[in-house]
């Protein structure tokens, strides 16, 4: 095979219609005769309906239905299936499309209004009658786990629905036998989701077919598909999901959303299509969130620093559902003991109801927890042994000359946590290198002449990507001579459209410029998972991989046949067919395709099945152990906490790159994200569970101003465990930037200052700890 | 709801349309022009994707109502390049990934070019000042600004 495009840094096939307002996203889409929902919510945190009524909202003017859970009943009726079911829980915790009797987070929807145009469907809400009794709320975990802790679903026993352990070694022995054993306590802050296009649903029902066109601004549209079949009793066939132009996912747009159930619904109940998009209000509210966890942990070490063991203890705070099982705390514990080789650890973690919107991932899922607890004991251990917090990772970390590792963790699945590949240590040197480490505390005596802190932060992080079981991909040959790449794999901007190609191009030896990939439509492709994990270019990229070059050996078998030629004297070059040497001794792929879409009476070629096209699902039953370090340097202004991000660095193995240009988008993205969960991202609730940042002026993201220019460095160590050599590269940017960040602050605080143990660190917070250091 | 004339200029096009006196000018642009490149990503003017440039400047389509643009000149991501030709903001939005998802884009696009009209020589930093108002989840802002330099030169050059 010749590479050309495999990678290369080529600019996206997709951009020129986004580039020119020629998205499609849930919004812009418009169907005769479709109605505008809009959702009641509770306000409350937990209470109990009373009484629910809409004759006032009926009369308004374009007001064509309010709905609530009983009008139904036909349909669909209970709460909704979960997306990940864990033996651990005994019965799904999910709520009712809409609620029935009783509400559990502020934001819960408990009515639809469907009108004419939103405007007058969102006049109507006010105009609902609704009493809810307010009911005793859980505000966040720690409560919720406390004893006479009121409870989170009137008469459920206890709000810890699962406790998840993972242990390896004798951590009992170790611990013992260690020359230092250090505990420390961490906060660790939930955040949002934030794509910048909201979530939307259209549904329409076809009235001659019966069918159902789901479209919906999902990272999982066939699990939409599925469970919503499950729910109303039809069969999968009879319900068409398509993501269309989807604005930005990060995890959250990868549930199945009671939204999505009671739009279909309330089309099926209206018979007209129904469209609904999320405001900003409702995304702060309604979409879910993740991160708020309190640890306990105890780490062991030898005189030289070397980490040998972590124990401890986790309080997760699940939110009010569990729409994606355990998949979230189970996630945070797969991710220990991530570049570290312990002798032992052994964690649990308490699943926690509260009555807060349900958590489920977040860029990074709970790897960014692992990772930043994990980070800050290395630093503990360097602070309490004063040596280099550089030369405790170096001691500890998993070497290369051990790949593969075993860890002695345990995947979510259960199966054993082998590390395929790569040299931790070789990352940090880079980081530690390019950052000039070395010259650092010149610049620090600088700074300081201008009266500022200057920090330098180090963190890294191992990350499974490439989650199973599969994505798959169908490549066919048009006799046109295109090439179309069909895919479950939703994209959500990670520029799928281009990479995918890329492969396809490559397997094929046609211009990119002939390659299309359409994906996410269920009548075009007719599998899918979901876009998470950062898994679709191991899965996805694997599959078109094995797909192309079926469609290349038939393409030369039936190529031998018209050209009178061996196999093994063909190759394929510029969309040709051609004999090695002989150039003009050529048949175009489009005339294999015509020849292989047949005409009536004319045999093709014995034994090849028609059409130039084949399907491939790469089984990714082992996971691709993507890793990375970050350094950064953060300079303070101790009068205000003022705190600026002035350099950073990354050194990422992804394997191979597929588009250069895409990976870097990916990680630069990433780390801001998790610049935002440091220092910015503040998601706040009272006591009695009511939201108190549901604005962008209460909320920060991070902003242009804010973030540094983020410089890349990648180390290429091929995954064996896929045929393109590729590791996940959607969240490795995110999972260690918090604890890089938080280390620079600390560095930059000194000594004296108390140790960082929770995020985000406003600059309050940092004046309070100067003044702390000063008395 | 009382309906009223307005009278406008879109990407060059004379418009005439009665709207409600509550609809802003997003929802105009979208809906009764059909005009879905300009995307509304918050509501309440702190996201920016909704940008649109009216008489000549960077305006919050989300925080103007439709009547207050009668007799402006308005334009939206649609009066920059096409597919087949793009602008040279839009070339160097492409050339170096400064765009992933697409929504925050059309916002992002008519800021820079608002800025780059006034301003042929930015800095990096009076980019990233300017795109303070603009938020993206996507690609960390660095190749946007990479991206607004690029144009910048690539505009200097031809002028």
């Amino acid at each position: 095979m010749s590479t050309r495009y495999f990678g290369a840094a080529v600019p996206r096939l997709e951009d020129p219609r986004l580039l020119t307002g020629r998205g499609t996203y849930v919004d812009d889409i418009v169907l005769p005769g479709m109605l505008h929902a809009v959702f009641l919510r509770s306000s409350v945190a937990h209470g109990r309906i009373r009484s629910l009524d809409p004759s006032a909202a009926l009369s308004m003017p374009g007001i064509r239905a309010v709905y609530a859970m009983a009008d139904f009943v036909s349909f669909g009726s209970g709460p909704m299936p979960t997306m990940a079911p864990h033996p651990l829980l005994k019965s799904p915790i999910t709520c009712s499309p809409l609620a029935v009797d009783e509400v559990r987070y502020v934001g819960e929807a408990i009515a639809m209004v469907l009108a004419d145009s939103r405007a007058e469907a969102e006049d109507a809400l006010a105009a609902i009658e609704l009493d809810i009794e307010h009911l005793p709320v859980v505000a966040n975990a720690r409560q919720g786990i406390a004893d006479g802790a009121p409870r989170a679903h009137s008469g459920r026993d206890s709000n810890v629905i699962a406790t998840l352990r993972g242990s390896h070694g004798n951590v009992d022995a170790v611990f013992a036998a260690a020359a230092h054993r250090f505990s420390e306590t961490f906060e660790i802050h939930r955040g949002g989701c934030h794509a910048m296009e909201c979530r939307g649903v259209v549904a329409a029902p076809e009235p001659r077919s019966g069918e159902l066109s789901l479209w919906t601004s999902s990272q999982s549209p066939y699990m939409v598909r599925r469970h919503l079949a499950t729910y109303l009793g039809r069969d999968e066939a009879d319900i068409r999901v398509t993501a269309p132009d989807v604005g930005g996912g990060f995890g959250p747009k990868a549930n199945v959303y009671p939204e999505e159930f009671a739009v279909a619904l309330a089309a099926l109940a209206c018979g007209h299509p129904v469209k609904w998009i999320e405001d900003r209000q409702e995304h702060f509210l309604a979409t879910t969130q993740q991160r708020d966890q309190f640890w306990s942990l105890e780490v062991a070490c030898d005189a030289a620093g070397r980490m040998l063991g972590v124990r401890g203890r986790c309080i997760h705070d699940n939110g009010a559902y569990a729409p994606y099982g355990l998949i979230l705390p189970a996630t945070a514990l797969a991710s220990f003991p991530g570049p570290y080789a312990l002798a032992a650890f052994d964690l649990s973690i308490d699943v926690v109801l509260t009555n807060l919107v349900p958590t489920t991932p977040v860029r990074g899922a709970g790897r960014p927890n692992a990772a930043f607890v994990l980070e800050r004991l290395a630093d503990t251990i360097a602070r309490r042994l004063n040596l280099p917090r550089e030369e405790v990772r170096r001691r500890s970390f998993v070497r290369a000359e051990q790949m593969p590792y075993v860890t002695g963790g345990k995947m979510r699945d259960g199966s054993p946590v082998a590390y395929d590949s790569g040299d931790y240590a070789k990352a940090l040197s880079l980081v530690v290198d390019k950052i000039d480490a070395a010259g650092f505390e010149e610049r620090r005596a600088e700074a300081a002449t201008r009266g500022r802190l200057l920090g330098l932060g180090f963190a890294s992080c191992v990350e499974d990507t490439g989650l199973g079981p599969f994505e798959g991909a169908s490549v066919r040959v048009t006799p046109a001579g295109k090439v179309v790449v069909a895919t479950g794999a939703a994209s959500q901007g990670q520029g799928h459209a281009t990479t995918l190609a890329q492969i396809a191009a490559d397997a094929l030896g046609v211009d990119l410029s002939q390659v299309t990939v359409k994906a996410a439509d269920s009548r075009i492709f007719p599998l899918g998972i979901s876009t998470i994990a950062s898994r679709v270019a191991v899965t996805a990229g694997s599959s078109v991989e094995i797909a192309a070059r079926k469609v290349r050996d038939k393409a030369i078998k039936v190529a031998a046949h018209i050209l009178e030629a061996g196999e093994h004297d063909l190759e394929i070059e510029n969309g040709q067919v051609r004999v090695v040497g002989v150039p003009d001794m050529n048949v175009p792929l489009s005339t294999i395709a015509r020849v292989l879409s047949g005409s009536a009476g004319v045999p093709i070629p014995a034994g090849v099945e028609p059409d130039l096209a084949a399907t491939g699902y790469f089984e990714a039953n082992q996971l691709a152990f993507a890793y990375g370090s970050q350094a950064c340097e953060v300079e303070i202004d101790p009068e205000t906490g003022d705190t600026r991000i002035t350099r950073y660095v990354v050194a990422h193995d992804c394997g191979r790159l597929i588009n250069p240009l895409i990976v870097d988008g990916q990680i630069r993205g990433g780390v801001v994200h998790g610049i935002g969960n440091a220092l910015f991202e503040h998601m706040r609730h009272d006591e009695a569970g009511q939201p108190l940042t549901a604005t962008y002026a209460d909320y920060l993201l991070p902003g242009a101003a804010e973030m540094p220019d983020i410089e890349i460095h990648h180390i290429e160590t091929p995954s064996p465990r896929n045929p393109i050599g590729a590791k996940g590269a959607g969240e490795g940017g995110t999972i260690p930037a918090v604890a890089c960040v938080i280390s620079a602050i600390q560095d930059a605080l000194g000594p004296a200052a108390p140790f960082i143990t929770m995020h985000p660190v406003s600059p309050e917070q940092i004046v309070e700890w100067i003044d702390q250091t000063r008395k | 709801m009382s309906a009223r004339k307005i009278n406008l200029t879109v990407n060059g096009e004379a418009v005439e349309a009665e709207v409600e006196a509550r609809l802003n000018l997003a929802d105009f642009l979208r809906q009764a022009i059909g005009l879905t490149g300009t995307h509304v990503g918050c509501e309440h003017g702190v996201c920016g994707a909704c940008t649109v440039i009216v008489d000549g400047r960077p305006a919050r389509a989300c925080l103007m109502l439709a009547v207050q643009a009668d007799g402006a000149k308005v334009e939206t991501v649609e009066s920059l390049g096409t597919p087949e030709s793009l602008s040279e903001l839009q070339q160097a939005f492409r050339d170096r990934h400064a765009l992933q998802c697409g929504f925050c884009t059309p916002g992002m696009l008519m800021t820079i070019e608002a800025l780059l009209r006034v301003e042929g020589s930015p800095t990096r930093e009076e980019i990233r000042d300017v795109l303070s108002g603009n938020l993206c989840r996507c690609t960390g802002y660095q190749a946007i600004v990479d991206a607004a330099l690029d144009a910048a030169e690539a505009r200097r050059g031809t002028r």
